[in-house]
């Protein structure tokens, strides 16, 4: 059920230590939000959970075995940038996750999917990318998005694949406010309607505290020049949010504060942020 | 206005365009012009009927001896020899390219040795392929690609190395091998920038080309150039320069609207970087 455990995890960098001696157990279907000051090794931590960079000492645990030292499909990713390929139509980017875990030799050669299993591959995608409200879409290339729709389109590339754990950096930093509070709302419905343990950083505090059942702050207890990086950063606070926010079961103060105004959820998915989709669509 | 944010109309900017061009014609005509009401039997710069003559000499009469109309053979001998050797140039640069630039322990092996060799001036060796594989096609066609290839090579693996390594993150997340990462991520975003970088490598290759054609050929357009030579035929000369111009100038336009047609994404992507 996908608890991660980290465990003593230190990350240094040459003489600079990043994080210090990090404890943290992740229940399975939690929403961590992690926040803190830039620089204080959020985005290490979470390559160190993609396993992008690996700890300089102590574990990493994934439901208790120790994850692969490489990236792989049970730790899906979403960047603030760069998430998705520029080279692959909407619909493309998001069938990549199905064509990358093909079978047989044509499959591992071609990095594709056939036949019926592409037919059924192909229809997953749409209703995925429906569901992220990037129907009408499909044939588009990522350039011709706004950034909204491209990271709900990393979204839906991520979610295909399946993983057991989203990791997010700061996915969000670079939208506009009223589109940040819609895709707040996908964000949601998707962890909810999916069974994910989700790690996202934010520099947003009030998202973190929308969107998570936990929020961790990482902070550099001693940061004076003198110490020249001997002491990296800690886990300063780890709040639980209460009311307790429960993966799957959606509660009436979670759809105010996720839209900002009383629309019951489902109309709130409505999404105000692509004028370039409804030209699409319509 | 500042001068850096004055712009010429369309009309205008076509017509600019167009002027150095037509400056140059005028100044070859009235050159020419003169040298010649000097002295009628100037070689230097023949007139424009002395070029007609020979175009229809070389481009549209078949050599008595042979049979074979001049421009058209040496035509197809030139662009044999370039095409093939640009398409083993392109070969070896995607293939050693990428993995330079994807793979760490190919990277660790050649990349400091492919670094090397490209500063290797081609025709220095010239003499070496010369008395190692003889004089015919190979020599040339190896010249080509040992002056072509390494440029390539080390472009290729820039790009790759450009990439934002995101991507590859992201395709692993996907469950990619390092074999599909190659195929579905970095060769499709590979390939438009190739045409780039063969874009570039077109004048070099010309170069090694008629360097190669020049110094031990029995036909080819820098054959019959340095052949007429000798002759100061200028007429030939210079029409078959404007040939190979000409030439050059198709491939590399054929190279823009290739990358326009097969890549629709590239053109976005890359103002968006
Ligand atoms: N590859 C590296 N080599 C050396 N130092 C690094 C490397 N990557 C990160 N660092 C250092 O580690 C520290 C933490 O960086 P990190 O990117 O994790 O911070 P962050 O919390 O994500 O910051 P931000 O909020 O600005 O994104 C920084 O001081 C950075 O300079
Ligand atoms: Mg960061």
């Amino acid at each position: 059920m996908s608890t991660i455990t980290i465990r003593n995890v230190w990350k240094e960098y040459g003489d600079l230590v990043v994080l210090e001696d990090i404890n943290l157990e992740i229940a399975p279907r939690a929403f961590v939000a992690l926040v803190g000051p830039s620089g204080c090794g959020k985005t290490t931590f979470l390559k160190m959970l993609l396993s992008e960079e690996l700890p300089t000492r102590g574990v990493i645990e994934l439901d208790g075995a120790p994850i692969p030292r490489e990236p792989s499909v049970e730790r899906g990713v979403v960047f603030q940038r760069y998430s998705v390929f520029p080279h692959l139509t909407v619909l493309g980017n998001v069938l990549l996750g199905r064509d990358l875990q093909a079978g047989g030799v044509r499959g591992a050669l071609f990095g594709r999917v056939f036949g019926a299993q592409r037919v059924a591959a192909e229809k997953e995608a749409r209703e995925l990318l429906t569901a992220v409200g990037l129907a009408g879409a499909e044939a588009k290339y990522p350039a011709q998005l706004s950034g909204g729709m491209q990271q709900r389109l990393a979204l839906a590339q991520a979610l295909i694949a399946r993983p057991k754990v989203l990791l997010l950096d700061e996915p969000f930093g670079a939208l506009d406010p009223g589109i940040r509070t819609d895709i707040h709302v996908l964000m949601r419905k998707l962890w909810h309607e999916r069974a994910l343990t989700v790690v996202m950083v934010t520099h947003d505090l009030s998202e973190a505290f929308k969107l998570g059942t936990r929020v961790v702050a990482f902070e550099r207890r001693r940061n004076e020049p003198t110490d020249g990086g001997r002491y990296g950063a800690i886990i300063g606070r780890d709040i639980q949010i209460w009311p307790t926010r429960v993966a799957g079961v959606q509660q009436r103060s979670d759809q105010i504060s996720a839209s900002g105004r009383d629309d019951p959820l489902p109309q709130s998915e409505q999404r105000r942020d692509d004028p370039a989709l409804n030209g699409a669509a319509g | 206005m500042r001068l850096i944010n004055r712009r010429p109309g369309r009309g205008a900017g076509r017509l600019l365009s167009l002027l150095p061009f037509a400056a140059t014609l005028v100044a070859y005509l009235v050159a020419s012009a003169l040298r010649r009401a000097e002295n009628p039997d100037d070689k230097l710069l023949p007139s424009f009927a002395a070029f007609g003559e020979a175009i229809r000499r070389m481009a549209f009469t078949a050599d008595p001896r042979t049979g074979d109309v001049l421009l058209w053979l040496d035509t197809a001998a030139s662009l044999e020899r370039l095409i093939v050797a640009l398409a083993i140039a392109t070969a070896i640069g995607l293939v050693l390219g990428v993995a330079i630039g994807l793979l760490p322990y190919v990277r660790s092996l050649l990349g400091a040795f492919v670094a090397v060799i490209s500063m290797v001036p081609p025709l220095a060796i010239l003499p070496i392929l010369f008395i190692t594989v003889g004089l015919g096609e190979a020599a040339k066609i190896v010249l080509i690609v040992i002056g072509v290839a390494p440029p390539l090579v080390r472009d290729i693996a820039l790009r790759v190395g450009d990439l934002p390594p995101q991507q590859f993150i992201k395709a692993q997340t996907l469950g990619a091998s390092t074999w599909t990462v190659v195929w579905r991520v970095a060769l499709p975003q590979i390939l438009p920038r190739l045409l780039d970088s063969l874009r570039l490598q077109l004048g070099p290759a010309w170069l090694f080309l008629i360097a190669a054609e020049a110094i031990a050929s029995e036909s080819g357009l820098g054959y019959r150039i340095f052949l007429v030579r000798r002759y100061l035929a200028m007429d030939v000369i210079l029409p078959y320069v404007a040939w190979i111009t000409l030439l050059a100038f198709l491939m590399e336009l054929a190279l823009l609207a290739l990358q326009r047609r097969a890549f629709p994404w590239f053109a976005a992507a890359r103002a968006e970087a």
